[in-house]
C-alpha cells in the first residue's frame, strides 16, 4: 500500500506535505484503503494553476489518523463511483464546481444547481447566459403501464426546508425514490474564501442551523491547528459540553418527531417542549438558544459561573427526567414499535459501502463516533461509549439517539463536575501560510468535516465542508427501497438530514 | 310523538356535532399535556372559513366544485333517518338501512371523484386508499345491521334499533357488544381517525382522508369539515343506541343519556387515539376484516340460536 502521511483530527500540515500523486497513484490509493476499512470524509477539487487538484482525505477510524493524498486534473479523470458508492455525491460536487467530468460516473448529475467555479468549463457544457434552476434535471425513471411517479416539495406541507422527493412507485410499494436539493445554495464556502475575519464565524454557525456549535467547533478547531495554537482545557471543557446539549435538544426533538409521525401524541407533545427546554440550557450557557457566538478560534466567549453551573445541571436533570418518561413510552407501546421496527432498513454492509455516518450508520451496526475514533479536546481524556445497534430499521435509528442521550447527559455531569480552572480564550496564532488543517467534529448528525487550506500571508485559499448531511442523504433514498410511500415520512425522520448543511 | 317534533333529532345533530370534534381534541390535548383548543373551536374554524373565498385550481372542472354539497346534502340527510332511542327519526320507513348505506356511498363517492378531478399524485394515492379500505369496511356494517334485522325483524331504522334495546337481557346483549365492537372500528375507518388514518397529520403522502381534500378551501373546506362532523356524529348515534339501553328508561332521562352517551364515545374516540400509534397502511386491511369477523360471528350465533 502507497504510504501517505498521517495526521490527527485538528493537526495541520504544510500543503506542500501533502504527496502528489498520478490519477492512477491517486486512485489506487483511495480505492485500496476504503478496501481495507477506511472511509472517505472528504474529496474535493481545488485550483491549481490552471488545473484542478485533488485532494482526499481518508479517515482510519481503528488507528484514529487521517490520510491525505491529492493528484492534478485538467478536464476529466476516471470516476471512483464505480468502485466505491462512497464516492457518488463527492464527485458529483467536483463535477459542479470544478467542471471536471469523472468519466464512468454512473450517475452524473449536478448536486446545488449553480453554475461552474471556473468561467471556461463545464461538466454538461450548459449554455452559461441561461439561468441554472434548482432541479430542473433528468430524473430516473421506470417505465410501465401500472407505475406512477409521485414528486413531493420543494414546497412541503409542514414547516421544514425545500427539497424535491422523486418517487417511482408501483402502487404503494416504492420503486426507486431519487432526492434533489440546492435549493438552499448559498455559497457559504467561498464567502469566507480570504478570511478568517470577523464575518467567518458567524457564516459558519449558519452552515446547518441546528448544528451551529458543531460547525463553529469545527471551524475553531481548524483554524487554531493552522496557527498550531489550541483552546484552554477550560474552552475545549465548555465547547464539548455544549455540543453534548445540543445534541440532547436535537435528539430529543428528533424522538418527537418520530412520534408525531406515526400518530402518537404524548411523546410528540412533550418532546416539542423538552427540546426547547435544552435549547434554552443553552441560552444559559451563552445567551442564545443555538449556541451563536459560544464558540470562536481561541476558546468560547462565555465562561460557566458555579451559580449557572448549578443552575444547568439542575435543569438539565429535570428535563432528562421528563425525557425518560416520555420516550419510554414509546417503547413501551407496542403499536408504535410495530411501526418503528423493520421500516427502512439499511444493513451494515450497505451503510459501510455507502459511507454513512453519525446515528444513521451507527444504527446500521457501523462503530463510528468520530468522538472515540478521532477524538479531539475534552474527548480525548473523557470517553462517550459509541453505541451502535444491528437492526438498521427506524427503531434502531430512534433507540440510538435514546442511548445517546442518557450518554451526553452523563457526560455533561461528569464534564462540569470536572471542569478545569482557568482562561476560556486565548488570542489565537494567525494561520500559517500554505497549510493545510483537518476538523472533525461528531456533531448530532454524524461526522462534521471541515478542511481549511490557506494561501500567503495565511489567508484562506479553499475551505471544504462536509456535513454529515451529504454523506447520508443516499443512505434515505436507499433506504426507502422496497418500502410503502405511506412510511416515507417517518423514514425522512429517523434520518433528519440537513437541507441547508448539504447545499451549503 | 308527532312527526313535526321528531325533526328535532336532525336538528340537534346540526347544531350539536361539531361538538364531538371539540370533545375528542380535548381528550388528545390532556393526553398530550396540554389545555387544548375550546370545545366550540370547530364551530370558530367552520366560521372562519364560511366567511373566506374558495381557490380553484384551473385544472379542475365543476366536479371539484360541486362535491361539497352533495357531500353536505347526504349527510344532512342521513341525520334525518337515525332515531334516539324512543324517538322515531321523523323519516322511517322499511329499508331506511339501505338508503342510509348508499347515501354515505354517494358521499364518498363524490370525494373520490373530485379527488381525481385535481390531477394530484397525492389525491389519486388517497382516492385509491380511500376506495380499497371503503371496500374492506363495508362488510362490518352490513353484517352487523343483519344481526339487528334478525334481532327486530325487517323494519325502518328507528324500529330496528328500537326493537334492540327492547329485547336486553335476553341474551342479546352479548350479540350486541359484538356488534357495537365491530362497529366502533368501521367508525374510526369512516371518520379517518387514528390508528386507521391520522386527521392532524400534515404529511400528505400518509394521509387516506385528508388528502382527498387537500384542493378545498373557504366555504367548500367548511362543507367538508362540517360534513365530516356530521358524519361523526351519525356513526356515533348508531354505536349510542345499539349500547345504551335508552328504552328502559323514562322519556325525561332519555335525551341527557343519549348526550352523554355521544361523548362518551368522544371521549372513547380521544384516549384511542392518543394511546395507539397509527398502524402502517398494509395493516389496515387485517383490522378491517377483523372488525367484520366481530359481525360475522355475532351473525352465525344469532342464526344458530
Amino acid at each position: 500500500m502507497t504510504m501517505l502521511p498521517h495526521v490527527y483530527n485538528g493537526q495541520a500540515l504544510p500543503l506542500a506535505k501533502v504527496p502528489e500523486l498520478t490519477m492512477s497513484e491517486f486512485r489506487t490509493a483511495i480505492l485500496e484503503r476504503i478496501a481495507d476499512g477506511r472511509r472517505i470524509s472528504s474529496l474535493f477539487g481545488m485550483p491549481h494553476g490552471d488545473r484542478i487538484a485533488l485532494l482526499a482525505v481518508l479517515a482510519n477510524d481503528r488507528q484514529g489518523v487521517l490520510e491525505l493524498c491529492r493528484t492534478q486534473v485538467r478536464d476529466a479523470y476516471p470516476a471512483l463511483t464505480p468502485e466505491t458508492p462512497q464516492a457518488h455525491w463527492f464527485e458529483r460536487e467536483i463535477a459542479e464546481q470544478w467542471g471536471i467530468v469523472p468519466e464512468g460516473h454512473p450517475w452524473l448529475k449536478p448536486i446545488r444547481f449553480h453554475p461552474c467555479y471556473r468561467s471556461d468549463s463545464d461538466a454538461w457544457g450548459r449554455d452559461r447566459t441561461r439561468a441554472i434552476e434548482p432541479c430542473v434535471t433528468d430524473y430516473f425513471r421506470v417505465e410501465g403501464e401500472e407505475i406512477h411517479e409521485v414528486a413531493v416539495g420543494p414546497v412541503h406541507a409542514g414547516i421544514i426546508e425545500p427539497g424535491h422527493f422523486r418517487f417511482q412507485c408501483h402502487g404503494e410499494n416504492v420503486l426507486h425514490l431519487e432526492i434533489e436539493l440546492g435549493y438552499q445554495h448559498r455559497g457559504i464556502e467561498r464567502a469566507i474564501l480570504g478570511g478568517p475575519d470577523r464575518r467567518t464565524a458567524h457564516y459558519v454557525e449558519t452552515l446547518a442551523g441546528d448544528t451551529s456549535i458543531g460547525h463553529a467547533t469545527a471551524f475553531a478547531l481548524a483554524i487554531e491547528a493552522l496557527g498550531e495554537t489550541t483552546a484552554t482545557p477550560r474552552a475545549q471543557a465548555l465547547r464539548a459540553v455544549a455540543l453534548e446539549i445540543e445534541r440532547l435538544a436535537n435528539h430529543t426533538g428528533d424522538l418527537g418527531a418520530l412520534a408525531n409521525d406515526v400518530g402518537f401524541l404524548p411523546t410528540a407533545s412533550f418532546c416539542g417542549r423538552l427540546r426547547g427546554d435544552f435549547l434554552n440550557t443553552t441560552a444559559l450557557l451563552c445567551g442564545n438558544r443555538f449556541g451563536r457566538n459560544l464558540v470562536r478560534p481561541g476558546g468560547v466567549r462565555f465562561d460557566l459561573t458555579p451559580r449557572i453551573a448549578d443552575e444547568l445541571l439542575k435543569r438539565i436533570e429535570t428535563t432528562f427526567a421528563d425525557t425518560e418518561n416520555a420516550v419510554n413510552l414509546l417503547w413501551q407501546t407496542p403499536s408504535v414499535m410495530a411501526r418503528f421496527e423493520g421500516t427502512g432498513t439499511i444493513s451494515c454492509h450497505d451503510a459501510a459501502a455507502m459511507g454513512l455516518v453519525g446515528p444513521a450508520a451507527r444504527a446500521s451496526g457501523v462503530n463510528l463516533d468520530v468522538r472515540n475514533d478521532l477524538p479531539w479536546g475534552a474527548y480525548r481524556a473523557h470517553h462517550v461509549p459509541t453505541v451502535s445497534l444491528p437492526a438498521g430499521d427506524v427503531c434502531a435509528r430512534a433507540y440510538v439517539r435514546w442511548f445517546e442521550i442518557r450518554n451526553s447527559v452523563r457526560f455533561v455531569a461528569e464534564e462540569i463536575a470536572a471542569l478545569p480552572a482557568g482562561p476560556i480564550q486565548q488570542e489565537p496564532a494567525p494561520p500559517a501560510p500554505d497549510h493545510l488543517a483537518v476538523a472533525l467534529v461528531e456533531g448530532w448528525r454524524g461526522e462534521i468535516c471541515h478542511v481549511a487550506i490557506t494561501g500567503d500571508g495565511g489567508r484562506l485559499r479553499h475551505y471544504k465542508v462536509t456535513d454529515p448531511s451529504f454523506h447520508n442523504w443516499f443512505g434515505l433514498a436507499m433506504a426507502l427501497r422496497g418500502q410503502q410511500i405511506s412510511d416515507f415520512p417517518l423514514c425522512n425522520k429517523s434520518f433528519n438530514l440537513s437541507y441547508c448543511g448539504h447545499d451549503l | 310523538m308527532t312527526s313535526h317534533l321528531n325533526w328535532g333529532l336532525p336538528l340537534a345533530a346540526w347544531l350539536l356535532s361539531p361538538v364531538i370534534l371539540g370533545i375528542i381534541n380535548r381528550v388528545k390535548a390532556f393526553f398530550g399535556g396540554r389545555k387544548g383548543p375550546s370545545l366550540w373551536q370547530p364551530y370558530y374554524d367552520l366560521f372562519k372559513l364560511l366567511r373566506k373565498g374558495s381557490v380553484y385550481s384551473r385544472s379542475t372542472s365543476g366536479i371539484l366544485r360541486a362535491a361539497p354539497a352533495v357531500i353536505l346534502a347526504c349527510m344532512a340527510v342521513c341525520t334525518a333517518i337515525l332515531p334516539w332511542g324512543a324517538f322515531r327519526a321523523p323519516v322511517s320507513f322499511v329499508g331506511d338501512v339501505v338508503l342510509l348505506a348508499y347515501l354515505l356511498g354517494l358521499a364518498r363517492f363524490a370525494t373520490v371523484l373530485a379527488a381525481l378531478d385535481t390531477g394530484s399524485s397525492f389525491e389519486g394515492m388517497g382516492a385509491s386508499r380511500e376506495v380499497q379500505y371503503a371496500a374492506l369496511a363495508e362488510p362490518s356494517f352490513f353484517l352487523g345491521m343483519l344481526v339487528l334485522v334478525l334481532h327486530s325483524g325487517f323494519q325502518g331504522l328507528s324500529g330496528i334499533l328500537s326493537g334492540v334495546s327492547a329485547n336486553t337481557g335476553h341474551g342479546g346483549n352479548l350479540l350486541l357488544l359484538l356488534v357495537a365492537g365491530s362497529w366502533f372500528v368501521l367508525l374510526l375507518t369512516e371518520n379517518s381517525r387514528i390508528p386507521i388514518d391520522d386527521p392532524n397529520t400534515h404529511l400528505e403522502l400518509t394521509m387516506i382522508h385528508e388528502v382527498m381534500v387537500l384542493d378545498y378551501s373557504g366555504p367548500d373546506l367548511a362543507y367538508i369539515l362540517y360534513a365530516a362532523a356530521l358524519k361523526l356524529w351519525i356513526f356515533s348515534t348508531l354505536i349510542v343506541n345499539l349500547i345504551f339501553p335508552l328504552h328502559s328508561l323514562p322519556w325525561w332521562s332519555q335525551i341527557p343519556t343519549f348526550l352523554l352517551g355521544m361523548a362518551l364515545v368522544a371521549v372513547l374516540v380521544g384516549v384511542v387515539e392518543s394511546i395507539l400509534a397509527r398502524l402502517r397502511l398494509l395493516q389496515i386491511p387485517k383490522i378491517l376484516i377483523g372488525s367484520a369477523t366481530l359481525s360475522l360471528i355475532a351473525l352465525i350465533v344469532k342464526w344458530m340460536g
